[in-house]
This record gives C-alpha cells, sequence and structure tokens, in this order.
C-alpha cells in the first residue's frame, strides 16, 4: 500500500456541558493513504464532522476534550501548539464544508478570498497570490477564471462556489483533503460533478481525501475505504468492496436498506428504527442495541469489541458469523422480492 | 455603481422637498396663532397687521406661499443662500443665525462621534473575542453604566469633578476654535465625553453581538480552515461583516444629533442648534423652528445617504439590488 499520510489512533472528544460530558467521539481510529478516498458514513450526530474538525484543530480547545493521537508526518496533531496547527491548516490538511452558499465570505471577491489562503503561508506578492488563485479556479473547472475571480461569490452557482472552496482548499497543494458533505447542500446534477471533480484532483493533486457524508450512495461511487460510525464509535470499517458486497453490521444492513436506488421503489425503503441515542446518555454495550432487531443478550451490557475479519475488514458485532451470513442473506432476498 | 448614488440622490432630493412641505404645514397652515400678530408687537392697529400680512405674504394662498418658501430655499433670499426667511422675534436673518450656531453642534457631534467610534467599537470587538472573561463582565458593567446614567447628571457630575474640584479643564460656554485652540480643547473635552458615553455603550454592545453572532458563521470556520491568524478572523473577516448595523445606527444618530443634542448644549452652554431650537419654540419665533428642522431635515436625508453608500461600498450584494 501506498505512503501513509495521516493515522488516527483513539481519537475521542467530549464536550462538557451542565448536563454531563456529551461524547461525540469514542475511539475512532483510521489510517488514510496517497491515492486513497476513505468515506466516512454515519448518520447526523455520529461524529463524523466533529472527529475531522478536530483534526483541523477547528474545534473551541477551551470547549471541547480532545485526546488520543493524529500522526501527521510524523507530528501528532491533536499536541501541536494553536500557532504550529495554523501552519499546517489550509497548507498541509485543508477542508471543505457542506453549505457552499454559507461558506465564502459574502462581501470579498472570490479570487481574492483564494489568494488569501496562499499569502497565509507563503511570503508571496497579492498579485502572484491572485495568479494562483486563478489558476486553481480554471483548475477546477470555472470558465473565464481570470474574469470570474474578481466576482463575488454571490455571483457564483452553488456548484460553482463548492468549486472555488476547493480551489481555496487546494491551492497551497495539501496532502489530505477533507470534504464534510461537500454535495447535500447541491443538486443532484451537480453532485455527480463535484464528486468526480474531488476524485479528479485526487489523481492529479496526489493527495489522500476523507469524504465525510450520511449517503451510503456518495461513498459506494468514490470511496476506497468506508468507514460506518455510530454514536460517535467505528462500527464496521473496511474496503469499500467487501463492505458493500458483504457488509457485516447490522447497522450498515440498515443503513443499505434504507438508501434508495433505481429499481428499489420509496414505499419499500426501510427505515431504521427509533433515532440515533443522546450523547450525553449512550446505550450501555453496543450503542446500536436499542435499535438492533438482531439485537440479543451480551449486546447489553458489553461493548463488542472491533473484529479483525478478511482483508482489512473490521467489525464491531457481538451477533455470531453464520448468524450474519443468513441473516444478510435474509435481507438480500427480501430485497430482491421487493425489486420484483 | 454611479447610476445606484445618481438614483440615492435622487430619492434624497425628493424626500427633503416632502419634509419641506410637511414643515410649512405643521407651522404655518395649522391654527397656531396668526404670525403676523406676534411680528406686531403690543397692541398692533388693523392698518399696520394687514401691511406686515402683506409684506410677510401672509395674505397670498397656502400653495402660494409654499410656492415662494421652496422657492427662497432652493434659490437662496435676500439674506443668502438657502434661503430661510427672518426671525420674527429677533429680526436677524434665521440662516445667520443657524450658520453661527451650527458649527458649534457640529464640531460637539464630531469629536464625541469620534469618541464613542473608537471606544464603543473597541470594547465590543474585545469583549467579545474575551468572551465571559473578566474583561467581558467589566465591559459590559460600562455598559450598563453607560446606558443608565442621564446626560445632565453625568454632565453636572463631570463640571463638579474636573472643573471645580480638580481645575483640568474648562467650564460651560463656548469658546470659538479661531479665538484659542486650547480653549476650545479644554472646554470641548467634557461635553464630547460626557456625550460619547452612552453612544459608546451602546455601540459596544451592538459590536459585541454582531461580532458574536458573525462568529459563529460558516465563512470564519472557512477563514479559519484556511490557516488564517485570529486577528486577520477577527479583524477582517468578523468585524467586516458586523459593521452594518453599527454604520446604520451611526448614521441615524449623527442625523439625529444634528437636530439638537439639546441637553448636552444645555448642561454645558453651548449654544448650538438644539440651544436655538429650545429658545426659539419658546418665543413661538416660527421661522427660525422651521429653519433649524429644516437643517435637522436634510442632516437626516444627507446621513442616509451616506450610510447607503457606504453600505454599498461595505456590502457588494446590496449594489446589485
Amino acid at each position: 500500500m501506498s505512503e501513509t499520510l495521516l493515522d488516527v489512533r483513539d481519537l475521542t472528544v467530549a464536550f462538557p456541558t451542565h448536563e454531563g460530558e456529551v461524547r461525540a467521539v469514542s475511539n475512532l481510529s483510521y489510517t488514510l493513504h496517497r491515492g486513497e478516498t476513505l468515506g466516512i458514513v454515519g448518520e447526523s450526530g455520529s461524529g463524523k464532522s466533529v472527529s475531522s474538525l478536530a483534526l483541523m484543530g477547528l474545534l473551541n480547545r477551551d470547549r471541547a476534550n480532545v485526546s488520543g493521537e493524529a500522526l501527521f508526518q510524523g507530528r501528532d496533531l491533536l499536541s501541536l501548539p494553536a500557532s504550529a496547527m495554523r501552519d499546517i491548516r489550509g497548507k498541509d490538511l485543508a477542508m471543505i464544508f457542506q453549505d457552499p452558499f454559507a461558506c465564502l465570505h459574502p462581501m470579498y471577491r472570490v479570487g481574492d478570498q483564494i489568494a488569501e489562503a496562499v499569502t497565509a503561508h507563503a511570503k508571496v506578492s497579492k498579485s502572484k497570490a491572485t495568479e494562483r488563485a486563478v489558476e486553481l479556479l480554471d483548475a477546477v473547472g470555472i470558465p473565464r477564471a481570470k474574469d470570474r475571480a474578481r466576482d463575488y461569490p454571490h455571483q457564483f452557482s452553488g456548484g460553482m462556489r463548492q468549486r472555488a472552496m476547493i480551489a481555496m482548499a487546494l491551492v497551497n497543494n495539501p496532502s489530505v483533503l477533507i470534504a464534510d458533505e461537500p454535495t447535500t447542500a447541491l443538486d443532484v446534477t451537480v453532485q455527480a460533478q463535484i464528486l468526480e471533480l474531488i476524485e479528479r484532483v485526487k489523481r492529479e493533486f496526489d493527495i489522500g481525501v476523507i469524504l465525510i457524508t450520511h449517503d451510503l450512495g456518495v461513498v459506494a461511487e468514490t470511496a476506497n475505504t468506508v468507514l460506518v460510525m455510530y454514536a460517535g464509535r467505528p462500527m464496521e470499517v473496511g474496503p469499500a468492496r467487501d463492505v458493500f458486497s458483504a457488509p457485516q453490521h447490522p447497522y450498515t444492513w440498515g443503513l443499505l436498506q434504507s438508501m434508495p436506488t433505481i429499481d428499489r421503489r420509496l414505499d419499500n425503503l426501510v427505515a431504521i428504527e427509533g433515532s440515533p441515542p443522546s450523547l450525553l446518555r449512550i446505550p450501555p454495550g453496543c450503542p446500536f442495541n436499542p435499535r438492533c432487531p438482531y439485537s440479543f443478550a451480551p449486546c447489553t451490557v458489553e461493548l463488542p469489541e472491533l473484529r479483525q475479519l478478511a482483508g482489512g475488514h473490521l467489525d464491531r458485532c457481538h451477533l455470531p458469523a453464520e448468524r450474519k451470513r443468513d441473516a444478510w442473506k435474509d435481507v438480500l432476498a427480501e430485497h430482491l422480492g421487493a425489486a420484483r | 455603481m454611479a447610476l445606484y448614488i445618481v438614483r440615492r440622490v435622487m430619492w434624497a432630493v425628493l424626500v427633503v422637498l416632502i419634509v419641506l412641505l410637511l414643515t410649512f404645514a405643521v407651522f404655518y397652515l395649522l391654527p397656531n396663532g396668526d404670525p403676523a400678530l406676534r411680528f406686531a408687537g403690543k397692541s398692533p392697529t388693523p392698518e399696520s397687521l394687514a401691511l406686515i400680512r402683506q409684506r410677510l405674504g401672509l395674505d397670498q394662498p397656502w400653495y402660494h406661499q409654499y410656492g415662494v418658501f421652496v422657492k427662497n430655499f432652493v434659490t437662496g433670499d435676500d439674506y443668502g443662500w438657502p434661503g430661510l426667511g427672518f426671525s420674527f422675534t429677533s429680526n436677524v436673518s434665521v440662516l445667520s443665525e443657524v450658520q453661527e450656531r451650527a458649527p458649534r453642534t457640529l464640531l460637539l457631534i464630531m469629536g464625541a462621534a469620534t469618541i464613542w467610534l473608537t471606544v464603543g467599537v473597541s470594547i465590543g470587538v474585545l469583549s467579545a473575542v474575551r468572551r465571559q472573561s473578566v474583561a467581558d463582565r467589566a465591559a459590559m458593567g460600562f455598559v450598563l453604566f453607560g446606558i443608565s446614567a442621564p446626560v445632565f447628571w453625568l454632565g453636572l457630575m463631570a463640571l463638579f469633578v474636573f472643573w471645580k474640584k480638580l481645575h483640568l479643564t474648562g467650564g460651560t460656554g463656548y469658546v470659538p476654535i479661531s479665538e484659542s485652540v486650547s480653549g476650545f480643547v479644554s472646554h470641548m473635552i467634557l461635553p464630547w465625553c460626557v456625550l460619547a458615553l452612552l453612544f459608546a455603550a451602546i455601540y459596544a454592545r451592538m459590536t459585541r453581538n454582531s461580532l458574536l453572532e458573525t462568529l459563529g458563521e460558516d465563512y470564519i470556520r472557512t477563514a479559519r480552515a484556511k490557516g488564517l491568524s485570529e486577528r486577520t478572523v477577527i479583524l477582517r473577516h468578523a468585524l467586516r461583516a458586523s459593521l452594518a448595523p453599527i454604520v446604520t445606527m451611526f448614521g441615524m444618530d449623527i442625523a439625529l444629533l444634528v437636530g439638537g443634542a439639546i441637553i448636552t448644549e444645555s448642561v454645558f452652554n453651548i449654544q448650538g442648534l438644539g440651544w436655538l431650537a429650545i429658545d426659539s419654540t419658546l418665543n413661538q419665533d416660527l421661522p427660525t423652528v422651521v429653519g433649524v428642522v429644516m437643517v435637522g431635515a436634510v442632516a437626516v436625508v444627507f446621513m442616509n445617504l451616506i450610510v447607503d453608500i457606504g453600505y454599498a461600498f461595505l456590502d457588494p450584494r446590496v449594489r446589485y439590488a
């Protein structure tokens, strides 16, 4: 496998509140390699965004307790002083966000905002920085980039703004791009273009991408590795091919069953019963047990370990392997029956 | 942008004309006593009253009077431009009266505005950035004091302490800048500070709230994600976006004060426009009242124009609206 860019070990993020500690992320570990797209999937509140904000040092240190390790180029991002983290942020680690309508400053020209990312990290003239900004806008597919760089964000469409955000993220040649729900706020046709663009820049810039989404379809199209999170914990991790062909965790099954596809009508979708737990009171044992149709004795008592399966596939579930095979077969049969 | 400004200026002219009409209506058309009677002095003969009516144009229909009023205002009269007529009580032209009083009020406002903008906005930024710190709490305490303290009490206390007891400043009254610069400053410093305190308090709180709101915006997270220093994030990204309500408020405050910083002028005996307004109202000296109202109205319209244009410079989205 190619070079390891990011090695996250036991990342835990907790927010102390008046009612107690909110554990947004618990013992999250993963590695990201150059040229890889890691898809992090989960419902709202599963900790997928918070874990990335913690890596970027974008959480308020006074209000969030972050522990664990995140090794990047031999340094632990989580223990770096704020100033050192600022040098890395936007230069080696870049991030784009969900709502491109709100993420660009409404009062500055798009080109200037991108150029600002250049001058934040290198002593270059404003005109050189602007040149670089135009170059990047061109690279992400903005037509007449030189003119459009002088536009304000409100003169851009949603897709163009997300392209501009990507240009801003890439302007300093980072190693890692974190994309937090980059297509959620966009039209479906534009979504595909942005995903394609992220794939293209991943190859051209030879970087690693962390793609955070609640949409398994997005992950299926782009990710090499899939990490399914629930209540702040990784439930299933593995190569995308394995996770989609032989999903192990009942939560993953639930996600797959609730995903609309071309041959499945809306009335055949199966929703996961109940709602995610409050992070103030995560249920004992497996956090998914109150919603899990296969829950049995140990699930309510003991948190299952992340078990190692073949081919780097990890699964956090008490169910024995044979039962899983049968259960997944039933799910598939039901799905195929419904499709007919 | 040019078109935008032209459009705003034309609106401003229209608004001034309407204000002029209303002022005229209120003071000349409403039954408010006969101006000629007041002008004529004690026990006038019917002949002299008729003569005065004719001289003042009061025998003409109201639209004719309004026409003459507007014409004089726009083109000027015997006393200069803009024509405001002459005072019924002092027989001096209202224009020269306004010209003498206006600089006092304007200098009072300019000095105070400089103080309250710098003090208010910096306190607001500081307490927003250091939210819930000791400094923030102290600042909000200051705000509460500034908003609650009545200006006349504050003015008298300031005079008592800094003038009477400590002899640090000049007392009441106004010293023209042409006469003595140091005298001007030492007489103005207390009125500046007293007038500025209330506004500094309001602006500090407004800046704090506006900035805290902006700091929660997504584009501030973007700015941080770029790796900008916290200083740049606050001053260049957050403060810029927080300025809009402050600019609006500033324009209105200045305009209203031009109409008369009445209490401050009274406490410190600076005979500016506010003093003129009170004096002429008490004397029922209608042309002077109309003159002061017109100055105030034009100030409001003018400051609105400035605010609108300033807005367009601040926020590009306004230019195309």
